[in-house]
């Protein structure tokens, strides 16, 4: 069976080559591979800092950008080659929710055009009764009541609101995969909660995939099944989120979940210095997380931390783990859990 | 081990400080006080006998029934409605809310920055015992900074983007009547760098050569340049990652420590307030609905809405399905009748629809405005 999305050791590079000089360029993603399985669906979290690359992820995960070399294979085919008729059963198989829900609606329309236009293009109505129904069908199913929300401007609602009817705009066209860029990083605590909530459930009801795209691990813990740790174009942790978050391996991924606030007053922050320093020398080869490393060594500095296999269902990029298998980063689809069916709806 | 306490102080460096409002610089003498090992006595597991200690602190900052409302052409937008707390010497106070709950309004209030159409209907600000609303324009431009200082929410956009950071510190000391020799302008720059935890190069550096945290550390820098009593920091590291965050938080912690100033935290971060402010008031709809002490907050919040509130805070420790709340925070336009928070809340009753409920004791600390007590 073909994967519905698969990137094959993908790199990404920005700058570098310029007209007549040669130079360094970013490496924003670096030889990454990545599954999503139509079936069983699942929800992989992509977790990383800004500059990680986990929106470099998205964008070529959406076609929007290509990458410098590796592919982005959509049903066994080259995402960028793809034939008019398979290119627009792509985009109603993979749907967007981007960060911000301020800037992703053209203030002059009523937030009705944003439901309209993929209802017209995608000829999902036959007329305009089942038109409507069908708007009003998906506002109920992310929790907003139609008759609140239609016929309104997006300066009217407010940004939870507005980040649901992007959900619903997701849902409409019932895709396979939603890839979600940090859905919830713009809109209050409470609001938080309630957006997730609607994910999740959607991903049960309708049994779509979800890529979630985040800096939280909290969320990241919360609704997904599998987690990826990129820090600066590199996967440093990947694997069952359940053994990332309770018992991380990479010294990186130690440090993100030390940093969480806990609501718990009992759970102090540590008040040690944390290394960091933004100008440090971006060594080309060896662990890109050297610097700031706690249990840095020698080899570190030499070479690029290939990913161990720490766990049946775990790989970490770190030297410390260096007696366990290697693995291949375009294996990695064997770390990842597939929620049996049963669970997921009991869940 | 248990919890943070508040750092103790040493009250003749702090609450008593003389605010010179005529020339608007601070005398060198409190400069030599700096509390040393207070860090230490924080990780020591500080007793109750601290904790009582620093309940006796006079208060730094006093507000009282301050209203604060903007006016639109379709009414006034009451948006501050009758706030009243106190920040005492060397307390964090947390400020938690939703968006356009009014938190923001509160720190601009304290500043005196509100701009048309909003204005400051009513109140009192007393700093240090000076009523901020009593003062001139010019005394209260002095005051900023020297006494209030502010760490504004978009780090990224609150530098001049074509100064270097070593003259946007040096403004500030310079228009606030700090008159050195160049060499001692530098040193003095060199030192806020140091305390932020920047090194010293920085001072020679554009904002845009600077990371999103380190920009967050000049505007402390900046903030404390003239060592005010008291830091309103307003989100301050709501476009940052967990990792900056904490060295944000921790630095400004730390300076604070320092300066033994108050600070008043904002933000809608449940999970930061837990870990930086000694007291939260969580603000709904222009109002607080519970102002507490933080650990028996977290451990059991009193108003509906903060027990909601803490309810949809995601956990690292288990699983769960989210808990929203539901509904949305009434119009401040045409502010509803009875209590603010009782068409999302679930325990409403009778009474609720008819009468607002006051902000009342009803445990030592903790203050409620809610009918069921």
């Amino acid at each position: 069976m073909t994967a519905l999305l698969e990137v094959r050791n993908a790199t990404k590079v920005f700058g570098g080559e310029r007209l007549f000089r040669k130079r360094a360029g970013m490496i924003a993603l670096n030889d990454f591979s990545l599954t999503v399985e139509e079936s069983p669906p699942s929800i992989t979290a992509i977790v990383g800092e800004s500059g990680s690359g986990k929106t470099t992820l998205a964008r070529l995960l959406l076609g929007v950008a290509e990458p410098t070399s590796g592919s982005v294979l959509y049903k066994g085919k080259e995402l960028s080659g793809l034939s008019r008729e398979n290119r627009v059963q792509f985009l109603r198989d993979v749907q967007v929710i981007f960060q911000d829900p301020y800037e992703v609606y053209n203030p002059f329309y009523k937030v009705d055009h944003v439901l309209e236009t993929p209802i017209r293009k995608f000829g999902l109505a036959k007329n305009g009764q089942s038109h409507r129904e069908l708007m009003e069908e998906t506002l109920n199913a992310v929790g907003l009541r139609p008759e609140e929300t239609l016929g309104r401007h997006p300066h009217q609602l407010s940004g939870g609101q507005r980040q649901r009817i992007m959900v619903a705009r997701a849902l409409l066209i019932q895709p396979r995969l939603i890839i979600a860029d940090e859905p919830v990083s713009m809109v209050d605590a409470s609001l938080r909660a309630t957006i997730l909530e609607s994910l999740r459930q959607l991903h049960q009801k309708f049994a779509i995939s979800m890529l979630y795209i985040t800096h939280d691990l909290t969320t990241a813990y919360q609704i997904s099944h599998n987690i990826i740790v990129l820090y600066r174009g590199e996967v440093t942790e990947i694997g069952d989120v359940d053994l990332v978050v309770k018992n991380p391996l990479h010294p990186y991924t130690q440090l993100l979940i030390q940093s969480i606030p806990s609501p718990d007053t009992s759970h102090a922050w540590k008040r040690e210095e944390i290394v960091v320093d933004a100008a440090a020398p971006k060594s080309v080869n060896g662990c890109k997380f050297a610097d700031r490393c706690p249990h840095v060594m020698d080899i570190c500095r030499k070479e690029n931390p290939p990913l161990f296999r720490t766990d049946d269902l775990r790989a970490a990029a770190c030297f410390l783990y260096k007696d366990r298998p290697k693995i291949d980063s375009a294996d990695t689809g064997s770390l990842m859990v597939s929620p049996p069916v049963a669970t997921v709806a009991a869940a | 081990m248990t919890f943070r306490l508040t750092q103790p102080c040493d009250c003749l460096s702090c609450g008593q400080a003389d605010i010179d409002l005529s020339s608007g610089t601070e005398t060198e003498s409190s400069d030599s006080v700096i509390p040393k090992g207070e860090a230490q006595l924080l990780q020591s597991g500080a007793s109750n006998f601290q904790r009582l200690e620093h309940l006796l602190k006079p208060a730094l900052l006093e507000i009282d029934e301050l209203r604060v409302h903007y006016h639109t052409s379709r009414g006034a937008v009451q948006a501050v409605n009758g706030v009243s707390f106190e920040i005492r010497a060397g307390e964090r106070f947390g400020l938690v809310g939703e968006s356009g709950s009014g938190k923001s309004t509160v720190a601009l209030a304290l500043l005196r920055m509100i701009r048309p159409p909003g204005k400051i209907e009513s109140g009192r600000m007393l700093l240090n015992g000076v009523d901020l609303l009593g003062l001139n324009d010019e005394e209260m431009r002095q005051t900023r900074l020297a006494n209030v200082a502010l760490v504004a929410q978009g780090a990224m956009n609150s530098l001049n983007p074509v100064a270097k950071v070593r003259g946007q510190l040096r403004d500030g000391l310079r228009d606030h009547g700090v008159q050195l020799s160049n060499r001692a302008f530098d040193d003095r720059v060199n030192e806020l760098l140091d305390s932020v935890g920047l090194r010293r190069e920085v001072g020679d550096m554009y904002p845009h050569e600077l990371s999103g945290g380190m920009k967050q550390r000049v505007c402390i820098a900046i903030a404390i340049s003239l060592r005010p009593k008291l830091i309103i920091a307003d989100e301050p590291t709501s476009a940052l990652d967990v990792v900056v965050q904490r060295q944000v938080m921790n630095t400004l912690l730390k300076v604070q420590e320092e300066l033994s100033a108050s600070i008043l935290l904002i933000g809608h971060d449940m999970g930061l307030m837990a870990q930086v402010v000694d007291r939260v008031g969580i603000m709904y709809a222009g109002n607080f609905s519970e102002v507490s002490n933080v650990t028996e907050l977290f451990a059991s919040p009193l108003h509906p809405y903060s027990q909601l509130l803490i309810g949809s805070l995601p956990s690292l420790d288990h699983k769960g399905s989210f808990q929203g709340i539901p509904g949305l925070p009434p119009s401040l336009l045409n502010r509803p009748v009875g209590c603010a928070f009782r068409s999302r809340c679930p325990k409403a009753f009778d009474r609720c629809s008819v009468e607002e409920p006051p902000l009342l004791e009803v445990q030592p600390e903790r203050r409620v405005s809610c009918h069921l007590y």
